[in-house]
């Protein structure tokens, strides 16, 4: 890592809830005035989650490869999610939201920059999102001298109803969404590869005291607004 | 990580026992994702015993989002082993990036050393 990389402007500035400009053609997921929230906030299990891709063959450096997925990274996703990213770009501070389908509900909701340098950056999440922490994007040379793309989650479940989702394949469903994300990112480097996953569980205990998160639950508000729409405009 | 992918490491860590189950954490260098095994092995022989663990920033040069990651772990497992974590000698970048991150709710911060034991 050079010196300019370690740089304090890599960090967002400190805030105490978040601001956001909806891009054109989103579903507004209404985080204005919510704070975000980490691991620690959370209410389930907490996890750590590696998935990691070898873009063995590819002529490419760490600080390519995250410049690459910076640019395409709502692209590298599966076609039911839509990651709608900040108009600056991914920076530190910026939020950029999402547009998640899963049958005739759209859950809409974000995430903002917390972190970025040249060869990593990390979103950190806000209340009401499905889980509470952090997802980090990384690129570095492994022993053997290759490029690896590496995405590492360090998360619990929000609150007890998206507890309980994960335990009946929310949490399947997250991990098919980053190997996914991982097999886009070496195809774009030409590089037919298939990523590792590794799951860790942290904390099993759930942390009760947080149970009233589901206030804020951004899924209920996103069904809400999912049964309302067919009767808008009459 | 696995032990063979461990680039650019550059952090120490020092631990000093207080006596009366109280231990610091000297740390000097960077603090980022690959510094897995220094902080758990610093960890293990400062949290062996101990009713609180503070960890001294004084001499941090860097941390990334990598390195909240493992204050976070190293949190669950002080929790876990009944131990208190505390912080003390951050500068204001970090002390900003701990509120940022809501670390703080979870981590008492003290100014430096002295401030730390008078707390006890």
């Amino acid at each position: 890592m050079t010196d300019g990389a370690q740089s304090p402007d890599n960090w967002a500035s400190n805030r105490e809830h978040l601001e956001v400009e909806v891009p054109e053609g989103a579903v507004d997921p209404k985080l204005t005035g919510r704070r975000l929230s980490g691991a620690l906030q959370g209410f389930g299990q907490m996890w750590q989650k590696t998935y990691q891709v070898r873009l063995d063959g590819a002529d490419v450096t760490p600080e390519h490869v995250i410049a690459e997925w910076k640019a395409n990274y709502g692209e590298f996703w599966p076609d039911n999610q839509h990651f709608y990213a900040p108009i600056a770009g991914i920076e530190p501070g910026e939020v950029g939201v999402i547009n998640a389908s899963q049958g005739p509900i759209t859950l809409s909701t974000g995430v903002m920059v917390l972190y970025a340098d040249e060869r990593s950056w990390t979103y950190m999440t806000p209340e009401g999102h499905v889980f509470a922490g952090w997802v980090t994007f990384s690129s570095h040379e492994d022993a053997d001298d290759v490029v690896v793309a590496q995405v590492q989650l360090l998360i619990r479940a929000s609150d007890p109803i998206f507890e309980m989702g994960f335990k009946f394949g929310a949490g399947r469903i997250e991990d098919r969404i980053w190997q996914h994300t991982l097999r886009s990112v070496a195809s774009h480097f030409d590089v037919d590869a298939e990523p590792t996953t590794e799951i860790v569980c942290v904390d099993k205990k759930r942390q009760w005291k947080n149970f009233g998160n589901v206030k804020l639950n951004l899924a209920f508000r996103s069904m809400g607004r999912s049964l309302i729409s067919p009767f808008r405009g009459r | 990580m696995k032990g063979n992918e461990m680039p650019d490491v550059n952090l120490a860590m020092r631990v000093r026992d207080l006596g009366d189950g109280v231990r610091i954490i000297d740390i000097e260098g960077e603090i980022t994702a690959f510094c897995e095994e220094v902080i758990v092995d610093a960890h293990q022989r400062a949290g062996d015993g101990a009713r609180v663990v503070a960890l001294n920033f004084l001499d941090l040069d860097y941390m990334n989002s990598g390195g909240i990651g493992l204050l976070v772990t190293t949190l669950i497992r002080a929790q876990r082993q009944g131990h208190q974590l505390v912080a003390f000698g951050l500068n204001d970048h970090y002390r900003e990036i701990f509120s940022l991150t809501r670390l703080d709710e979870a981590i008492s911060i003290y100014a430096d050393e002295e401030d730390f034991l008078a707390s006890l």
